[in-house]
Order: structure tokens, then C-alpha cells, then sequence
């Protein structure tokens, strides 16, 4: 590819014109489903193109994102963490809106959306439990009975967003089947979904899937990057360097998108690098993934010489997917963002220093950007960097005194 | 004759209505295939061999199982291709591949064309693969005369269920209702006006089925389709240890 052809491909995303009508962002994307799934795949398409852009509809999320939600979302700048890091260090604060993570921005916009073509029910997957916990909320909000699907692992790695879940409502059943992490629970929703697509509304995690949800999600989490933008020009200026975690990709893609064409401004996504750089022990999937098919769109994905996909790891559950949305195989392909991973001791670690250093408990997915920003700033010190903190950290309270048993464990042994 | 060609007279030239048998390639054992398979051959008009995929998404839980089996017995894309090489000639039943797409994309589709072709395939079914996206595959195939048969449903709209019928090879596999394979097997009550209606859309052969399991439902598909799908049913008769082809007989009206 010549960099003529990546500028094109850029100049179209920033024109609008990607997806394009086959839902490609270049080469990715696209619509893999069961012919089962088409009419309800064409009529979403629809909703997305007429119902979604009505000024109705608009003002009606708009409504929703500030009185419910509570949007706009905070930018903290840490002169602590800065101080220790020699950096200028902003954090975008998702954990504060409600439910405590981004996921709360794309179940609310797809509730009301699942609503207003008439779906009398909703089926989501949840990896960390936070996408079905919005969900749970957003379909209580607008009155639409909703299951939730979520892998065994998970279960009883997230408890209490399971707790949280069953109070606002929601069904949530435990998947046993495959990997027993989000992967199978993608496609125990899915399976739910073909059964009844007539009146079932999939209402889709993250930017992934098939068209038209990576464009819809991004949609919805846009607004992350539109107020960050904002705000950093009111108090400060365009940071040098903007980092999120990517799992499915959608803190991230909403994060970016606003700055695409700040030339200035460098793109870090942050995936999952686990416990190492092999197959199976890491969730690194635009690092170490090729192109293939899965969950509905041609993207990055973690498979073998077989095409079977592969189990991943990692300490967390919502980076735990070997796959990625494809809008982020284009931007890696282009150039535009780099995709570097963070380790779960590195994340970890992160977690800790924010805790101490600024009275922040922020969900261990958003410790990975914390580590990708922080090993960045070693490099690069002096730079002003923004940090998408997609979630709070209260539903990781059982991992993290897991983890802290096993050291004490090993210290003991040593 | 071309391969795709093989299984529209297979259907042709069966005693109505056709039987179209599915297994899962390797299970319940892969030194038990061939053999499954001759036993099948001797039943059936078509076979389905289910490539085992560590997503089957639109599967229920028979062929979840299956697959997930054979996956762990090392059942890949060459091994199957490698065994049905061994036994050409041996078997005259046409047989089809019937395998999600990231499988077909590792191996490489020029080079999964001829392999196919080499090995005695007559085509393929995938099922993540809706018309739209399939060119690229098409177009492989179409330098083998391999088939690649469509899906249509019971949701399909009419000038959608037009454009598939005339584009599918082989024949066209009508789903019988919404949802993964196998499961509840209750026939829907519009199946006649359904069927009917693909039958009068199709210019090639129409094969239905989504969870059959008894003589009486291949009976009432075998009115309006020529030719009726047994998939998890025989799954389950294999994994049982019990005789493939007698179970296929008893099926027959
Ligand atoms: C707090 C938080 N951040 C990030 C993610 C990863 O998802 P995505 O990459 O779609 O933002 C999750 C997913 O569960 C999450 O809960």
C-alpha cells in the first residue's frame, strides 16, 4: 500500500465515507451472518440510516446522555501522577458516567434504537459485565425486557456486575459452551439472536460485528472524543499523544475518532498483552492477528493455521476477545493509530500507582492504557498525554484480592 | 460433467424425495470417517461433511459438540480433504463441504478450489457466507465447477428469495424455520406455502430441512421439496454407535 493510498483511505474516513455501502472500512468489515439474519441485518441498516439521524432521535439521546448518564463526562488533569511520570497527564472519565464505564453511551443509544423499530426484546454478551450492566440499565430505562449472555470465566471473575445485573432486571445466563469468556458468549447471543430476529434486538458491546454496528457503536462512543477534544482546547491544548484500551475497540474508536485529523496528535491503542507474546497467552490481536472471519466482519483475529479462532488470556475480562472492530484494522493499516499492548503485571502495577497517586480506582482494562501511556512518557518525557479512562474498578475487587492471595503466596514460598 | 453439476442430477435422479445426510467430519472418531462415510454413501443421494469450526454460531447444541470433538481428535480442512482423496472412487454419492468461512480463508481459496475438486468435492455450503459477501469465493470455485449452494428462509422476502434461488448451485437448501440446527423439531404450520414458494422461484433443485429427525417429517417436506436435510439427527446416531444407514432407511416413506 503507498502512503497516496493510505492518505485516500483516511481522507474517506474523515469524510464520512467509510463504511462504505458494502460496510467496508477498506478491506474490513462487511456482513458474514447466516441468511437468517439478513432482513434483520438490512432492516438495522435502515433504522441506522433514516430513524438514527432524525433530529428526534437525536434530541432524544441527547436528552438521555445528560440526564441520565451524566454527560458531559469529567477531564481531570493529574499533576501527581504527571509529576512522577514527567508528563502532563489528563484523564477522561468514563468511570463517572453512569454504570460506571463507557458502555453506557452505546446501550442507551441502542436501546432507544431497538425501541423505536420495535423490538420487543434485547440480547447482549457481556465480558467484564460493565456492557451488561448498561444494558440491563438502558433497557430498563426504556422498558425492553433483555438477557444477557456472559462466559462461565467471567461469571465468577466479575461477581458483583452480576449481582448488579440481575437487580436492574436483566436475565443473565451463564455460557458453558466454547472458551467460556465474551468469544462464546458472542456466540450464544448470536445463536439467541437467529432464533427470533424478527422481534430480538442483538444490542452489540463494542464496535465490532457486522456492518452496521462497528458504525453505529463508534457512533454512540464519539462522543468520548468530542468532549475530550473540547475540553483539552479549553484548558490546555491537543495533547501530543492520546492512549485507550482496545478489546472489541470501542473506548478506543470513540476516543480517536475526534482527532483523526489532528496530524499532530499520535493514536495509541492499547490491547492486552497478558503473560507473554505466545499464542494463547495474550489478547494482542491487531499485533499478532491476520485477517479472517469472525462474529460477522473481516478484521484482525487470533487464529491458527487451521482457521480456528484461539483462545486468548488476560487479567481482563473485557480485553479478554480475540478479535477486534474492523474500523481498528484499517487504522492500523493506514497508520493513523499504532497498536501496542501492555502486559497484565505492567497493567496492574498501573492500577495500583493511580489508586495511590490520585485516588482513582479505574477498571483493569483502563489500566492498560494507564500502562501503555506510562511506558510511553519514560520515552518521550515532557509530553502532554491523554488517557481515556473507559471504566471504574469496583467490579474487579475479586481478581484483585486474587491476585494479591497468590502473591502473598509466592512471597511466602520464596 | 461438472462437480456442481453432479449434485443436481444426484437429487434428479434419487426416488423422491432425496435424502441429504450431514455428519461432522471425524466424529465421533476420525478412524471411524471413511467408514461413516461408505455406510452413509449407501443411504443418502448427497452428503454434507461438517468442517468442525471453534465458532459454529448458527449451530445448536448437537453440532456444537460434534465440532468441538472433532477439533480436539485434530480434524482439520487437509485431513478431510486427504481422507476423501484416499477414498475416491470408492464413493459415487456427491459429496458437499459444508464449513463456516474463516476455516476456507486459512487455507487459501484458489488453492482450496482445487484441493476440493482433486479430492472428489462436488461444493460448498457456508453458512456465515450471505450472497453479498460471496464473489471472491464464487469466483474460485467457479474455475473448479465447484457449487456453492445459497440458504434461503422462511424471513427471506421475495425479491431477495428470487436473486438467491438464481444464484445458488447445486440446489437451493431451504431452512424449514428461524434458528441454529437441530433443537425443537416441530415442522412450521405455513412449510406448504413456504415451500412452494421456493420451489416456484428455484430453477434447480430445492432440499429442506432444520432439525428432521422422523419419517413422518421427511414425508411432509418430501411433498412440497425434492429433496430433505437430516443433519444433527444423524450426529446424534453416530456419536450413539448405531447404524447410519439403517437410521437413513427408516426415514424413507
Ligand atoms: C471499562 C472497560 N473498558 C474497556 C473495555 C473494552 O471494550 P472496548 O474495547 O469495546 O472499549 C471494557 C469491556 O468490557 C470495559 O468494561
Amino acid at each position: 500500500m503507498t502512503s497516496m493510498d493510505r492518505d485516500a483511505l483516511l481522507q474517506a474516513l474523515l469524510d464520512g465515507e467509510l463504511p462504505d455501502a458494502q460496510g467496508r472500512f477498506g478491506p474490513f468489515g462487511g456482513r458474514y451472518v447466516p441468511e437468517t439474519l439478513m432482513p434483520a441485518i438490512n432492516r438495522l441498516t435502515e433504522a441506522v440510516e433514516t430513524i438514527f439521524t432524525t433530529q428526534a432521535f437525536q434530541r432524544a439521546l441527547q436528552s438521555e446522555l445528560t440526564g441520565w448518564v451524566g454527560r458531559p463526562t469529567a477531564l481531570t488533569r493529574c499533576d501527581r501522577l504527571g509529576l512522577q511520570w514527567n508528563a502532563e497527564v489528563w484523564l477522561k472519565r468514563e468511570d463517572l458516567a453512569h454504570t460506571g464505564a463507557h458502555k453506557i453511551n452505546n446501550a442507551i443509544g441502542q436501546a432507544l434504537l431497538a425501541k423505536a423499530i420495535g423490538a420487543t426484546r434485547v440480547v447482549a454478551e457481556t465480558g467484564a459485565g460493565q456492557h451488561g450492566v448498561a444494558t440491563a440499565a438502558a433497557c430498563a430505562r426504556v422498558g425492553l425486557p433483555c438477557t444477557v449472555y456472559m462466559g462461565a470465566v467471567d461469571v465468577a471473575r466479575q461477581a458483583p456486575n452480576v449481582d448488579r445485573m440481575h437487580r436492574l432486571g436483566a436475565e443473565v445466563v451463564s455460557v458453558t459452551s466454547g472458551d467460556r469468556t465474551l468469544r462464546a458468549a458472542i456466540d450464544e447471543a448470536i445463536r439467541d439472536w437467529v432464533t427470533d430476529p424478527k422481534s430480538t434486538y442483538y444490542l452489540i458491546g463494542s464496535a465490532i460485528g457486522p456492518h452496521p454496528y462497528p458504525l453505529l457503536v463508534r457512533n454512540l462512543q464519539a462522543v468520548i472524543g468530542q468532549e475530550a477534544r473540547v475540553q483539552m482546547l479549553d484548558r490546555a491544548e491537543l495533547p501530543d499523544a492520546v492512549f485507550a484500551c482496545v478489546g472489541g475497540g470501542s473506548n478506543s474508536i470513540g476516543l480517536f475518532h475526534a482527532f483523526l485529523g489532528d496530524e499532530e496528535v499520535q493514536l495509541f491503542g492499547v490491547e492486552a498483552g497478558g503473560t507473554g507474546s505466545a499464542l494463547g497467552q495474550n489478547s494482542a490481536t491487531l499485533a499478532a492477528g491476520r485477517p479472517g472471519v469472525l462474529h460477522g466482519a473481516n478484521t484482525m483475529l487470533l487464529y491458527d493455521d487451521d482457521g480456528q479462532i484461539q483462545e486468548t488470556h488476560s487479567v481482563s475480562a473485557g480485553l479478554d476477545y480475540p478479535g477486534v472492530g474492523p474500523e481498528h484494522a484499517l487504522l492500523q493499516m493506514i497508520g493513523r493509530v499504532k497498536y501496542v499492548s501492555a502486559s497484565d503485571t505492567e497493567s496492574l502495577d498501573a492500577l495500583d500507582e493511580l489508586c495511590a497517586m490520585e485516588g482513582i480506582l479505574p477498571a483493569l482494562e483502563s489500566a492498560h492504557a494507564l500502562a501503555g501511556a506510562r511506558r510511553w512518557a519514560q520515552r518521550n518525557p515532557g509530553t502532554r498525554i491523554l488517557i481515556g479512562l473507559s471504566g471504574r474498578g469496583d467490579k474487579d475487587m475479586p481478581i484483585l484480592a486474587e491476585v494479591a492471595s497468590r502473591k502473598e503466596n509466592n512471597d511466602a514460598a520464596a | 460433467m461438472l462437480p456442481r453439476d453432479r449434485v443436481t442430477q444426484g437429487i434428479q435422479a434419487a426416488k423422491k424425495p432425496a435424502l441429504v445426510a450431514f455428519l461432522t467430519a471425524g466424529y465421533p472418531t476420525r478412524e471411524g470417517f471413511q467408514a461413516a462415510l461408505s455406510a452413509i454413501a449407501s443411504a443418502a443421494d448427497v452428503i454434507e461433511i461438517g468442517v468442525p469450526f471453534s465458532d459454529p454460531m448458527a449451530d445448536g447444541v448437537t453440532i456444537q459438540r460434534s465440532s468441538e470433538t472433532a477439533i480436539r481428535n485434530g480434524v482439520t480442512l487437509h485431513w478431510i480433504l486427504d481422507e476423501l482423496a484416499a477414498c475416491k472412487g470408492k464413493i459415487s454419492t456427491p459429496l458437499l463441504l459444508m464449513s463456516y468461512l474463516n476455516p476456507l480463508v486459512a487455507y487459501g481459496y484458489p488453492q482450496l478450489a482445487r484441493d476440493a475438486a482433486a479430492a472428489g468435492v462436488s461444493g460448498f455450503m457456508v453458512p456465515d457466507l450471505p450472497l453479498e459477501e460471496s464473489a471472491p469465493l464464487r469466483d474460485a470455485f467457479a474455475n473448479e465447477g465447484l457449487a456453492l449452494v445459497q440458504f434461503v428462509t422462511p424471513a427471506t422476502p421475495a425479491d431477495r428469495l428470487e436473486r438467491l434461488c438464481k444464484q445458488s448451485q447445486g440446489f437451493v437448501y431451504a431452512v424449514t424455520r428461524t434458528g441454529i440446527t437441530g433443537g425443537q423439531s416441530e415442522l412450521p404450520e405455513d412449510l406448504t406455502e413456504y415451500l412452494s414458494r421456493v420451489k416456484a422461484a428455484s430453477p434447480i433443485p430445492v432440499c429442506a430441512g432444520f432439525g428432521v429427525r422422523s419419517a413422518e417429517q421427511v414425508r411432509r417436506i418430501g411433498e412440497h421439496a425434492d429433496g430433505v436435510i437430516v443433519g444433527s439427527a444423524l450426529v446424534e446416531v453416530l456419536e450413539q454407535g448405531n447404524d447410519p444407514a439403517e437410521f437413513l432407511a427408516s426415514l424413507r416413506p
